[in-house]
């Protein structure tokens, strides 16, 4: 059995209500409602990133449910030096790499080329098809829905390691450290990984609300 | 003095989109970082290009994942009971 850990936040303060410190606290109390809270809001997450490892929607449920498993059996050790949110990644992606066939561990490579394509800029350099301005328009010109789709089959396109750094950042709003660690790969690759693929999410957005090539 | 000619020299559009990440990451030297801001000050189109970015960035923030089902949620839950079994 593991002994309740004195649930106080950095600071002294105590947890927020429903907050990952407090569900871990009350799941290690033998809280089941806690752990459904927690799937209610890492499940889906999970899914999503488990699906740029593994071939099809069922192995990746699979891998997930596998996570929840291992994180359980988990709880007495986990010491919570990263939030529960990353260890719970970090199992994933160990759990989706064992299993999964189209990642392997070796070194990412990035694929070569500009994030915008050379034939938009001069001989000196300088922009001869700049981009164009839409940014505050682009939510009143394509509804959110529609944005959001696109975004989302955007994402789908990338290659797998792109992929994985673009959801864990810029959806899942993990600090780069924590990318690293989840996906243990260096700063450096990290950087390369995100740049390629928030290059390529712009290009889409731009296709559809203006500038570039059509 | 040509290395530090070499430093010095204005950057052009087409290596600034190229050092945004960076740039939004922090990873950039204090030199690196000066040049970038320079250009940027002096030209509108790649600040529009960063604010593409950091829009781009926003965007996807707001993705959310696929609602929990309820066949995952009773699969969940038998995980949790069959853990609460074990040794």
């Amino acid at each position: 059995m593991f002994s309740p850990r004195p649930a106080v936040a950095a600071g002294g303060t105590l947890p927020a209500m429903g907050s990952d410190v407090e569900l871990l606290r009350r799941l290690r109390a033998g809280d089941e409602r806690a752990f459904v809270t927690l799937v209610e809001r890492y499940n889906g997450s999970m899914l999503r990133l488990a699906a740029s490892f593994v071939p099809s929607r069922a192995v990746a449920e699979e891998v997930v449910q596998e996570t929840w498993l291992a994180m359980l059996r988990g709880l007495a050790t986990f010491e919570g030096r990263s939030s529960l949110k990353t260890w719970l990644f970090t199992i994933l992606v160990n759990r989706a790499r064992s299993t999964g066939v189209r990642e392997s561990r070796t070194v990412p490579v990035a694929d070569a080329g500009p994030v915008v394509d050379a034939s938009r800029f001069g001989p000196d350099g300088a922009w001869v098809l700049p981009p164009e301005h839409w940014i505050e328009e682009a939510e009143s010109r394509v509804d959110a829905v529609k944005l959001n789709e696109l975004l989302r089959s955007a994402l789908d396109g990338l290659p797998p390691r792109q992929r994985e750094v673009v959801l864990l950042r810029d959806v899942e709003e993990l600090t780069s450290a924590e990318v690293c660690g989840v996906l243990s790969i260096s700063e450096a690759n990290q950087r390369v990984l995100l740049h390629r693929g928030r290059g390529k999410l712009r290009q889409v957005l731009e296709a559809e609300l203006g500038g570039g090539p059509r | 003095m040509r290395v530090l000619a070499v430093l010095q020299r204005d950057l052009v559009c087409q290596q600034v989109v190229e050092m945004v990440t960076a740039y939004l990451e922090d990873a950039l030297s204090r030199s690196e970082r000066r040049r970038l801001e320079k250009h940027l000050s002096g030209c509108p189109l790649c600040t529009e290009y960063l604010a593409q970015i950091r829009e781009t960035i926003r965007l996807a923030g707001r993705l959310t994942p696929e609602d929990l089902t309820p066949d995952m949620r009773s699969d969940l839950t038998e995980v949790y009971r069959r853990w609460r079994t074990e040794g």
